[in-house]
């Protein structure tokens, strides 16, 4: 079990360690900068940040001092041809009807998340929906082109080509989102680096199993509520998903409309929520390390609140595939509670869970969420909660 | 050369350029921004995106006058001007 937890807010890098006196946050960087995803890159050590500057753009910054210096990476740009079919907004400029869709330039809107595959591979997902990948380090970074041109989104588009038509949605927050599509979740088979999954809001899950040459869907048993066919083979509003890396084949999926696990590599899903007992709408998703049946959820009361249940804060547990669930609750407030957990920041390591929420709170659990103590109270909103 | 003044929260991001006179050579904005990356690596990337269009939440000005030409920074720059890139006033 890690004893540092690593939190992204969006007003700085926090570096959370466990002492003889419990648990302390401090400021390890950024201060006052948005930070939506901040991990270790487990072969080098290095801490990695996503910034999302006000002002300045998104910045990748990377610390090989645990956060006592900062220093900007080398900068995630898309190519001057990549370009994405988007659909067309008018806006209070207008002063035509666009068209349904439009090519857009595209240019870096948001840095989401990271993830480390084989020793020396950095994947990087960002708004507009390119994944970024670094085979050295972390020193260059290129856009993975079979999926920025896969035939889902319109296909190549750089030389006039493409289909016209895109399935790739952007789903934005109501705060300062973006409308256009963006990859949140990149998951490293640990058996396979060649291997990868990523979820993109909003399309739906998509694998590569020859190190991203080929894409393909992985949507089967996935069901929305918010267009015509629910089951269509794109459309899917993925939340997050994430593996069980002793089980890789065993995968979980908060989405907006429920929760899905997959016990066949995301070949076929499962809805396994149940809205009647509030296991129904959330944003994280944690698997268990050994075990691939026992996940970890943080309901909100769905998608037209978006906070916790009635006031009261909960982690809901699967010990069985999703069959069942058990609601836990010791050590969280039950009372007044409005926190919203977001998509990154809950954290698993070993038997020890963190969150934090919108709210600034964050919690830990040293008994596979039995039981929570508060952490702190008073941090900046929180984007992501990683142990390393 | 055009006189330029950053905004102090540049300083923090390019802290070699803080306490220096910038003078750059150039005939438009644009000139001006890729003299500073010349001198600063990466600032370009700071106050513009990928296509070289201004970024939304940074302005800048010649003289008194906000730039009008967002998207190609084209606004003239005369040897004895003054360029100031800002902040918008923006943020949460």
């Amino acid at each position: 079990m890690s004893d540092r937890i690593l939190v992204g807010t969006r007003k700085g890098a926090f570096v959370v360690g466990k002492g003889r006196g419990g648990w302390t946050p401090h400021l390890a960087g950024h201060a006052g900068m948005g930070v939506n995803f901040l991990a270790r890159d487990p072969h080098t050590g290095a801490l990695w940040a996503a910034l999302g500057h006000g002002h300045w753009g998104a910045k990748l910054s990377r610390s090989d001092d645990d956060g006592k210096s900062w220093a900007d990476a080398s900068q995630v740009k898309y190519p001057a041809d990549a370009r994405y079919l988007g659909h067309a907004i008018p806006s209070e400029d207008s002063t035509e009807i666009p068209g349904p869709t439009q090519i857009k330039p595209a240019t870096l809107l948001k840095l989401w998340t990271l993830a480390f595959g084989a020793p020396g591979t950095i994947y990087v997902g960002t708004i507009p929906g390119g994944l970024f990948v670094s085979r050295d380090g972390g020193e260059s970074f290129a856009l993975n082109l079979p999926l920025w041109n896969h035939e889902s989104r319109g296909g190549d588009l750089s030389n006039g080509g493409g289909s016209g038509v895109t399935h790739w949605f952007g789903t934005p927050a109501s705060e300062g989102g973006e409308f256009a599509p963006g990859i949140h979740s990149v998951l490293v088979d640990p058996r396979d680096p060649d291997r990868v999954l990523v979820a993109v809001s909003t399309a739906g899950v998509l694998e590569t199993r020859d190190g991203g040459q080929s894409w393909r869907s992985r949507n089967k048993g996935l069901v929305m509520d918010y267009q015509p066919d629910p089951t269509a083979e794109w459309g899917h509003d993925p939340h997050s998903i994430e593996l069980c890396p002793g089980q890789p084949d065993h995968i979980w999926q908060q989405n907006h409309c429920g929760v899905f696990y997959s016990s066949d590599g995301a070949e076929t899903w499962k809805k396994v929520s149940f809205p009647d007992q509030g296991v129904h709408f959330g944003f994280p998703v944690a698997v268990d390390v050994a075990h691939g049946g026992t996940a970890w959820v943080v309901p909100g009361k769905a998608d037209m609140e978006r906070m916790a249940i009635d006031g009261g804060l909960f982690v809901a547990r699967t010990q069985d595939g999703g069959e069942s669930w058990e609601m836990l609750r010791e050590g969280l407030p039950q009372k007044h509670a409005y926190d919203v957990v977001l998509r990154h920041a809950l954290g698993i390591s070993g038997d020890r869970l963190a969150f934090g929420s919108t709210t600034g709170n964050l919690y830990v659990s040293e008994n596979r969420g039995e039981s929570w103590s508060t952490v702190a109270n008073n941090l900046p909103p929180i984007y992501s909660v990683r142990f390393g | 050369m055009a006189k330029v003044q950053l905004t102090r929260h540049l300083y923090a991001f390019f802290p070699q350029l803080e306490g220096k006179e910038l003078m750059v050579a150039g005939s438009t904005v644009a000139d001006v921004v890729q003299g500073l990356e010349a001198i600063a690596p990466g600032f370009a990337f700071y106050v513009c995106d990928e296509r070289g269009r201004l970024r939304t939440h940074v302005n800048i000005f010649v003289g008194e006058d906000r730039v009008a030409d967002r998207a190609r920074l084209t606004d003239r720059v005369q040897t004895d001007s003054r360029v100031f890139i800002m902040q918008a006033l923006s943020g949460g």
